[in-house]
C-alpha cells in the first residue's frame, strides 16, 4: 500500500511535470556559501502570465537564470515543455534586464532584434530579405519601426527595453521569461509591452515576468509566484497575492500601508 | 626610395616582408576586433608574453634532438603550446577563483615572461644558443625572412581569417549580450575560449614580423581606429582589417626604405597615425567633430532662447546670447527686436508649442525622440501634420513689442 501511493505520488508528480511549460524542482543557486534561492519548485501555468515577486536579494532574477541554464544550480532540476532544457532552448526567449549590456556598443536596432534570429541564420547564413522583413515586424509590435536603423545609444531606456523584446518576439518561442522589464521605464514603454505581452497569452504563448511593482500586479498578471530565497506562495493572483503571502515574503520591509492598499485593491 | 619600396622594387627580401606585414596586419585587426568588442583586450598582451618560454623550450628540445634550433615552424608550435597553457591557466583563474581578469592576466604575463627571459638567458649560455637569435622574437627581426617563413605567415593568417568568419556571429552575440548568448544555449565560455585561441594564433604568426612585445599593438589599435568610424560591429570588422592592412604594408615599406629602421615597432607606429587621424578627423566620434558640434551647439540654443526670451518680451542679459542675435541681425545694437527677429521670435514660440503637442502624443514618438528644443518643427514633420497641430493649438499670438 505504502508503495503504491508512493507511485501514485510520483505520477502526480510527473504529469504536473510534463504539462507546465516550466517545472523547477529542489532548486538550489549558491554565490559563494549563501544560497540566492533555497529548494524552490516551481510549476508555470501553461498559457497564463505569471509574475515573480519579491523583495530586493530575494533571488527573482537568479531563478530565471538558472531556469535559463546561465548560471548553474547546486542542486535541482529544470523541465521545460516536460522535457530536459537543453532540448527546448529553441521554445524559450528571454528578455534580460536592460542594464545588463552595453549600449555604446557599435550595433544597431534591427541588429539586435536580427539576434533573435541566429537560430534559422545559422553560422555563415546570409541575412535575407525575408529575415529583415521578420525583424522589422517585430519592431513594429513594440512601436520601434521607425527606429530600425539608430544605433542603440541613441535609444531611451523604455526603447532600449522595447527593442530587447522585439528580440525575443523574433525568435517565435512558446515561452517567454522576461527579468524585470519595467524597471525604469516610461509609461508609453509599459504600455506597449503589456500588450504585446497580452496579445502573446492570447495566442496561446506562456509568459513569465519578474515584477517588482506590487501596485500592477493584479491589473497584469494572472498567477504568481513569491519568493524570498525559499518559495513562499505561488498560485493564481487572488489566492496568492494576499496580505498574507506579501507580509511573510517581505517581512518588515513593506510599509503596513502598502499591504493594506493592496488587500483593499484585492477586495 | 620609398616609392620603390611602396611598389615593391626593394628586393626579394623587402617584398616578403611587405607582403607578409599585410596579411599579418588584415589578420591582426580582424580577429582583434572581437577581443575589443568583448572588452579583453589586455588577454592578447597576457597572450603574447606567454609564448616566449615555448619558443625558448622548443629551441632546446630541437637542439637536444640533434636537430636546428633555429626551425621556425618548431618555434612556432613551442610559442603555441605555453601561450595555450597560459590561456587556460588565466581562463582558470578568473572562472574559479575571485581574481579579477585583470589580475589573472598581470600574474599570467609576468609569470610567462619571466620564465621566458630566463630560458632565454640560459640559452645563450650553450655554445649553440648565441648565433640563435631568439631575441629576435621579442621585438621582431625581418632581416633574414626566407619564402618558407612567409609562407607560413600567409597560410597561419588566411586560415585564422577564415575561422574569424564562420564563428563571427556567435563572438558578437557573446560580446554584446553574454546572458541572452548562453540563454540561446550558446557555449559562451568555448566561444571566449575560441576567440583567445584566434587571437593566440595570430600572436603566433605573428611573432617573426612584430614579435611578442608589440603584437598587442596589432591586435587592439585598428578596431579602436575603426570605431571612429562606424556605429556598426561588422564594418568595424571591415575597417579594422583594412587599417591594420594598411599599417602593414606602410610600416614594412617604410622600414625598407632606410638602413636600420626595424619593421615591428615602425608597422606600430603608422598604426598609430591611422588611429591619431581618426582620433581627430572622425566626423561623428571624433575630437574635432565633438568640440565643433558643441560650439555649433551651444550658439543654437543662445539663439533659440533669445528668441524665446524676445517672443515674451523678456529682456535678454547673457552677453554672449546678444552677440549672437545681433551678428544674425535679430537684435538692434541696443537689444531690441527687427522685423526679421520678431518674426523668428514668434515662430520659435509656435515652434515650442508644437513640439510640447508632439512629445504628449504617442503616435508621433519617433519624432518627439528627436526633440532636442532647436530644431524646426518642418525639418521632421510634413506641412499636413503641422497644419493638423495647428488646428489643435488655436490661432497664433502677437509677438509683444
Amino acid at each position: 500500500m505504502l508503495e503504491l501511493a508512493a507511485v501514485q505520488g510520483v505520477s502526480i508528480e510527473d504529469q504536473s511535470v510534463a504539462g507546465s511549460p516550466l517545472a523547477i524542482r529542489g532548486l538550489t543557486v549558491s554565490y559563494g556559501q549563501k544560497p540566492a534561492v533555497f529548494s524552490v519548485d516551481m510549476t508555470v501555468q501553461p498559457g497564463a502570465m505569471t509574475a515573480i515577486i519579491g523583495p530586493n536579494g530575494a533571488g527573482k532574477s537568479t531563478l530565471l537564470k538558472a531556469a535559463l541554464g546561465i548560471v548553474s544550480p547546486l542542486s535541482g532540476q529544470v523541465t521545460v515543455f516536460g522535457k530536459p532544457l537543453g532540448e527546448q532552448r529553441a521554445r524559450i526567449a528571454y528578455v534580460p534586464q536592460r542594464a545588463s549590456v552595453d549600449w555604446d556598443f557599435p550595433t544597431r536596432v534591427i541588429d539586435v532584434v536580427l539576434m533573435g534570429l541566429s537560430r534559422q541564420l545559422g553560422l555563415l547564413g546570409r541575412v535575407r530579405a525575408r529575415h529583415k522583413a521578420g525583424a522589422m515586424d517585430c519592431l513594429h509590435r513594440v512601436g520601434m519601426r521607425d527606429f530600425a536603423d539608430r544605433q542603440i545609444g541613441q535609444l531611451s531606456g523604455g526603447q532600449q527595453q522595447r527593442v530587447f523584446l522585439a528580440r525575443a518576439l523574433a525568435q517565435d518561442a512558446d515561452l517567454y521569461l522576461l527579468d524585470e522589464p519595467f524597471a525604469g521605464v516610461d509609461a508609453a514603454t509599459e504600455k506597449a509591452i503589456i500588450a504585446v505581452l497580452k496579445s502573446l497569452r492570447e495566442s496561446g504563448k506562456t509568459v513569465v515576468v519578474v515584477h517588482h511593482d506590487l501596485a500592477t500586479v493584479t491589473d497584469y498578471f494572472d498567477h504568481v509566484f513569491l519568493i524570498n530565497t525559499r518559495k513562499v506562495a505561488e498560485g493564481p493572483v487572488a489566492e496568492a497575492f494576499t496580505a498574507e503571502t506579501l507580509q511573510s515574503a517581505y517581512g518588515g520591509r513593506l510599509a503596513t500601508a502598502q499591504i493594506d492598499q493592496i488587500s483593499r485593491a484585492l477586495g | 626610395m620609398l616609392w620603390d619600396a611602396l611598389t615593391l622594387q626593394l628586393g626579394y627580401n623587402a617584398a616578403l616582408v611587405a607582403i607578409g606585414a599585410t596579411l599579418l596586419g588584415v589578420s591582426a585587426g580582424v580577429t582583434g576586433t572581437f577581443l575589443f568588442l568583448r572588452k579583453r583586450a589586455l588577454v592578447s598582451d597576457a597572450i603574447s608574453h606567454a609564448t616566449l618560454p615555448g619558443v625558448c623550450l622548443a629551441f632546446m628540445v630541437m637542439v637536444a634532438l640533434g636537430g636546428d634550433g633555429r626551425n621556425l615552424p618548431g618555434l612556432l608550435a613551442g610559442s603555441a603550446v605555453s601561450a595555450w597553457l597560459g590561456l587556460l591557466c588565466m581562463n582558470w583563474l578568473t572562472r574559479h577563483t575571485r581574481l579579477a581578469e585583470d589580475a589573472a592576466i598581470g600574474a599570467i604575463l609576468s609569470v610567462f615572461f619571466g620564465l621566458g627571459i630566463v630560458l632565454l638567458t640560459v640559452i645563450q649560455t650553450m655554445g649553440v644558443g648565441r648565433q640563435a637569435g631568439l631575441e629576435g622574437f621579442l621585438l621582431g627581426s625581418t632581416a633574414g625572412m626566407l619564402w618558407a617563413d612567409a609562407l607560413i605567415i600567409a597560410v597561419g593568417g588566411a586560415a585564422t581569417l577564415i575561422l574569424v568568419m564562420i564563428i563571427r556571429r556567435p563572438m558578437t552575440m557573446v560580446a554584446f549580450d553574454p546572458e541572452y548568448a548562453a540563454a540561446r544555449g550558446l557555449p559562451v565560455n568555448r566561444i571566449d575560449l575560441a576567440m583567445m585561441g584566434l587571437v593566440m594564433a595570430v600572436t603566433v604568426v605573428g611573432l617573426k614580423i612584430v614579435g611578442l612585445i608589440l603584437i598587442v599593438a596589432l591586435l587592439i589599435i585598428p578596431p579602436v581606429t575603426a570605431r571612429f568610424w562606424t556605429d556598426r560591429s561588422d564594418r568595424v570588422v571591415l575597417l579594422a582589417g583594412l587599417t591594420g592592412g594598411m599599417a602593414g604594408y606602410l610600416g614594412a615599406a617604410l622600414s625598407a626604405s632606410a638602413p636600420n629602421l626595424p619593421t615591428g615597432p615602425i608597422i606600430v607606429l603608422v598604426s598609430f597615425g591611422f588611429f591619431a587621424l581618426s582620433l581627430f578627423l572622425a566626423p561623428a566620434r571624433g575630437v574635432l567633430a565633438a568640440v565643433l558640434r558643441h560650439l555649433r551647439f551651444q550658439r543654437r540654443v543662445h539663439i533659440r532662447q533669445g528668441l524665446l526670451a524676445l517672443a515674451q518680451g523678456q529682456k535678454i542679459y547673457e552677453p554672449l546670447t546678444l552677440r549672437l542675435l545681433r551678428r544674425a541681425g535679430l537684435v538692434r545694437a541696443d537689444g531690441v527686436a527687427t522685423d526679421p527677429g520678431k518674426a523668428r521670435a514668434a515662430k520659435a514660440l509656435r515652434d515650442e508649442k508644437r513640439w510640447e503637442i508632439v512629445r504628449s502624443d504617442l503616435a508621433h514618438e519617433a519624432t518627439a525622440a528627436l526633440y532636442d528644443g532647436l530644431r524646426d518643427i518642418e525639418t521632421v514633420l510634413t506641412l499636413d501634420q503641422i497644419a493638423e497641430i495647428d488646428r489643435r493649438i488655436g490661432t497664433p499670438q502677437e509677438v509683444p513689442a
